[in-house]
């Protein structure tokens, strides 16, 4: 049985996409959990899910757009739309993080939105995603379509070369920006006010984990689709928050935490042939119920001694 | 003796509304200004002016000594973010030292060592590595009191500092402060102790929708909203 498993691995394991599938589904698994700490202690936890449906709505308007274009604009201008109709990132990336800026970094001006107005945003971008998805689109088959976009469950398995640079490019600048601003965010998250007061640039920082947030979202919707984004980026923070307790040792193991996870999803998602994106969900949660009895028994036995 | 923040007719609010106006007072080196008032007379208004988190709607605030935007150490209120936030106290009093680091990514040797001679100067060394949230009301205070000095020892601004702490504690509390004034720094703080103000305190701000006195405790207390408060706080001397 066991044997048998391992040589379907082995098989597996030998087809580029499923090597592409594991590398991208990796990088994105650490970077969303960096984030996901500063999020989840921010208050900020269903950004994923709101800013993913955004980011929906933005590719259903992006994949509807080209086509007209396409369709009225002649051959000359084809070349340069190529490259949109292509890669809808180019649209989907921008309008995502103007709104993460809007939500995360000017929080502070407008008092509107709060908890209620991401609610609204969330639900309004993906009725107009999916209603715009189910008017125009081009393909014959509407409810496979939204339903790997939503629950990304074949558009893992089908990245292009450029979907894994892009990964890996991502992936790169926001552990770079995360280790390089790390005490930083640490103090802007901790204490928003008493960093500005003493000289740090709170809004900055406040820009940059809103931008880079945005970005990984947009990268994540192909791992494990729109609907499932929010446990990236939360369940390894909230695991690694009940067993440890200073700010370095829960970015690290909630960056260990993603990564195996995510890897072990993977794996065990061609095994049984289950969808991607749900299996590595299903495998965080376990991991967070390990956790929080761990968790439970270590302040039990603290108060004993 | 050197004059290090002056505000000078002060008009303070949020989004246009005003909270309190004609708010003029001085601070100079050494002293211990106590900011008292009733809740909305805009006390904490007047803490994130002088923070320069929320300008004042007009008038001026002035530092002739060349007190630097990032020189006054702040001691918040706790926040709901903090209750449950996983840091050593180690990681929350280096951060003090954040201001003064300029682009460097890491912390130096040098704001590791301040860090650690303010852990020791608190009396907090021996926790340094423990988990903030699982401290007492008034070792938690001790932390915050620690980053506020690493960011600076010239001025030091308390809002409430004493708030949810138990009396033994809050006499201790006290005791800090009154030894970190000893030691040449300026404390400004707000409280709703007035008691507390005049036993410890050298200058007395009294905040409503306008200033009601700002001057010397020994002048305060001759004041007649300085005997109706002293009066009904006990007029005992802690």
């Amino acid at each position: 049985m066991i044997a048998e498993m391992m040589d379907k691995l082995v098989m597996y394991f030998q087809y580029p996409f499923v090597q592409r599938a594991m590398v991208a589904g990796v990088l994105i698994a650490l970077c969303s959990s960096l984030l996901g700490v500063t999020l989840v202690l921010k208050r900020f936890s269903f950004i994923g899910d709101g800013l993913s449906h955004v980011a929906f709505g933005a590719l259903s308007l992006s994949a509807i757009l080209n086509r007209i274009m396409l369709a009225v604009s002649g051959a000359a201008v084809q070349g340069i739309l190529g490259v949109f109709v292509k890669n809808q990132m180019l649209l989907v990336m921008p309008v995502t993080m103007l709104v993460a800026w809007l939500l995360l970094g000017a929080t502070k001006k407008s008092k509107i939105m709060g908890d209620a107005s991401l609610a609204m945003l969330s639900v309004g971008s993906l009725g107009i995603g999916y209603l715009i998805m189910n008017k125009f689109s081009s393909g014959g088959n509407v409810s496979s379509d939204v339903c790997s976009t939503l629950f990304g469950s074949t558009s893992i398995l089908t990245l292009s070369d450029f979907d894994l640079w892009m990964c890996v490019i991502m992936s790169v600048v926001v552990v770079a920006v995360f280790v390089l601003c790390y005490n930083k965010i640490f103090a802007v998250t901790f204490d928003a006010d008493f960093a500005t007061a003493t000289g740090t640039r709170a809004g900055v920082y406040n820009t940059v984990i809103a931008l880079v947030t945005a970005a990984v979202i947009v990268l994540a919707m192909n791992l494990v689709g729109s609907l499932l984004i929010s446990g990236l980026v939360v369940f390894p923070a909230l695991s690694a928050m009940r067993v440890f307790k200073s700010f370095k040792s829960v970015v690290i193991s909630s960056a260990a935490i993603s990564v195996l996870s995510a890897a072990v999803g993977i794996v065990a998602s061609i095994l049984l042939s289950t969808p991607v994106g749900s299996t590595i969900v299903v495998a965080q949660l376990i991991v967070f119920i390990v956790f929080s009895i761990i968790g439970i028994i270590n302040s039990k036995g603290r108060k004993k001694v | 003796m050197e004059t290090q923040i002056i505000c000078n007719d002060l008009v303070l609010g949020y989004d246009g509304k005003v909270v309190s106006s004609g708010v003029s007072f001085e601070v100079h080196r050494g002293d211990y200004l106590c900011i008292v008032g009733e809740n909305g007379a805009g006390k904490s208004t007047l803490i994130k002016a002088l923070l320069g988190l929320n300008p004042p709607i007009s008038g001026t605030i002035s530092a002739p000594g060349g007190l630097k935007a990032a020189a006054i150490g702040y001691l918040p209120q706790h926040t709901e973010v903090q209750k449950d936030f996983p840091a050593s106290v180690k990681e929350i009093v280096l951060s003090g030292c954040l201001g003064k680091g300029g682009f460097s990514p890491f912390y130096t040797s040098g704001q590791k060592m301040l860090a650690a001679r303010q852990m020791e100067r608190l009396g907090i060394t021996g926790m340094q590595n423990r988990c903030y949230r699982e401290l007492s009301g008034g070792q938690k205070q001790r932390v915050l009191l620690a980053r506020a000095l690493c960011a600076t020892e010239e001025v030091l601004l308390l809002d409430e500092p004493v708030a949810g702490l138990d009396p033994m504690v809050t006499k201790e509390m006290y005791g800090i402060i009154e030894n970190l004034n000893r030691d040449g720094v300026t404390i400004i703080m707000v409280s709703h102790d007035i008691a507390a103000a005049v036993h410890y305190a050298t200058h007395i701000l009294h905040l409503s929708r306008t200033p009601l006195f700002f001057g010397k405790k020994e002048d305060y207390i001759k004041t007649d909203t300085g005997r109706i408060f002293t009066s009904y706080a006990g007029g005992e001397t802690p």
